[in-house]
């Protein structure tokens, strides 16, 4: 007998996407170029995050049939963003079999108090996080897989650092702790105490957990890699840089070898002007992402 | 014994924990050097598509595909068995393939399936998985599954499998290819 929607076939599939590039593509022409550079999967959306930083308004998720082109056009897997607590997106998605869903904090959050009960679903999620409480609490949720939220359109780098470096740190610090301390970190972090215990026990994630929201260059995704990322996300890097298909490939080639400097330098050589980008410090709070959905 | 994981892109670590289990130190390789200095190779699930744009980025897909031709015992499982059974990729396995033969992620499953030689079902996990039909006749056929859609498969020294044994808590499918590098 076949059991789907399995929580070690959800997981799974995220496993087999450790090491790689997930590209954001907006038409089926970009989505060629990401599988052609080697893209582990492609993240449909109309707009790519910049875009939707610049447009303002409210995100929703994309129209399915754009999503149905790109799942028709290439044969890597195909992810799509519903809005944070939007249970019909996320079903409509579903329905037209996209391979993954993120659940994210780049469209406008549909509810501000709860996430989508990710467990009922055939189809994997994937959520952002900027610590470990969040992280835990969205496998909690059934998230299949984590990513740092960074601060998504901004090709700053530095918000995915601090949320790397944050979950990281709180993970050696659970390791460290005496069992009998286990509920009350539990309690600070607001986190289910079974995963607690599971970090404590096994000393990592229990999903794998890729970096986002501001990888904009080979080196980028090589330290996001060296802080011990399974894989990145590359939202706005690529196709709003000045030679698309030879970032895209760089990137794929710095996340696959991230300690290799010589390659690393090989590829960076000539690429052209990555995205402008945004420094994250000028950003007024109403304009950040990643607060939304805790 | 040295068994080397292919450590382009996919599962990797996954393959070195059941080597571990199996009480065999495995070894990352992402280059022809790092190819030479191992007894097997594995070859771990991933995107078939990203590990084959690699292997050529790392200049690796012609001194593989010579390991092929001298013998060297591959596994395979699910993006590695459709890189040795592409006649543009190894080639080491005669057959059609069929990519995500199962369907989306929204199909992927898990199954208990009977192979060839084990006496017990093995916990069969398919991810987008891809499948093999038509193999020649000197290809050994392990296990198939939906009456002839064929998911694991001897030929030589090259074992391969549509599911993923490293995702399962089950070492006999590794335990077979470590006797295959033993043999």
């Amino acid at each position: 007998m076949k059991e789907t929607g399995s929580t070690t076939v959800k997981r799974g599939m995220a496993q087999m996407q450790k090491g790689g590039v997930i590209m954001d593509v907006a038409n089926v022409e970009q989505a060629k170029i990401a599988e052609e550079a080697g893209a582990v999967a492609v993240m449909a959306l109309e707009r790519v995050p910049s875009d939707i930083r610049a447009a303002g308004g409210v995100a929703r998720m994309s129209d399915p049939a754009m999503i149905e082109e790109i799942m028709a056009a290439v044969s890597i897997p195909v992810m799509a963003k519903a809005r944070i607590g939007h249970i019909a997106e996320a079903h409509v998605l579903e329905s037209i079999g996209v391979d993954y869903i993120d659940e994210s904090e780049v469209l406008t959050p549909a509810d501000d108090n709860f996430h989508i009960a990710k467990n009922e679903f055939t189809v994997p999620f994937v959520c952002g996080c900027r610590d470990l409480g969040e992280a835990l609490r969205r496998i909690g949720e059934g998230a299949s897989m984590l990513r740092t939220k960074g601060e998504p359109g901004t090709g700053d780098v530095v918000e995915a650092v601090r949320h790397m470096q944050k979950v990281n740190e709180q993970i050696r610090h659970i390791q460290n702790e005496k069992p009998e301390h286990l509920m009350a970190i539990a309690r600070d972090l607001r986190a289910p105490l079974d995963l607690v215990q599971e970090i404590h026990e096994i000393g990592k994630l229990p999903v794998v957990n890729f970096a986002a929201g501001g990888i904009s260059t080979p080196a980028d995704a090589a330290l996001m890699m060296n802080l011990g990322a399974d894989g990145v996300f590359v939202g706005s890097g690529i196709f709003k840089s000045e030679n698309p298909a030879k970032f895209a490939k760089a990137i794929v080639t710095a996340t696959a070898n991230p300690t290799d400097y010589h390659l690393i330098a090989e590829v960076s050589k000539n690429l052209g002007a990555p995205m402008k980008g945004i420094d994250t410090a000028t950003l007024h709070d109403e304009d950040k992402m990643a607060p939304r959905g805790i | 014994m040295v068994i080397g994981v292919l450590d382009l892109q996919g599962a990797v670590d996954e393959h070195i924990q059941m080597l571990a289990q199996c009480g065999v130190t495995g070894k990352k390789v992402l280059s022809e050097e790092g190819l030479n200095q191992v007894d097997g190779l594995i070859i771990p699930g991933g995107e078939s598509t990203a590990i084959m744009n690699l292997l050529l980025k790392f200049d690796l897909l012609k001194p593989l595909q010579e390991k092929v031709a001298a013998g060297l015992p591959i596994f395979g499982t699910c993006a590695g068995l459709v890189l040795l059974s592409r006649s543009d990729a190894l080639a080491g396995i005669k057959g059609k393939v069929e990519r995500n033969g199962f369907g989306r992620q929204k199909d992927s499953f898990q199954a208990d399936i009977d192979v060839a030689g084990f006496d017990q079902p093995f916990p069969g996990i398919f991810i987008r998985a891809p499948y093999l039909k038509q193999v020649a006749d000197d290809v050994e056929v392990l296990a198939k599954i939906d009456d002839d859609r064929i998911i694991a498969v001897k030929h030589g020294k090259i074992l391969a499998t549509s599911f993923h044994p490293e995702l399962s808590d089950d070492t006999r499918m590794h335990q077979l290819f470590l006797d295959m590098v033993s043999a």
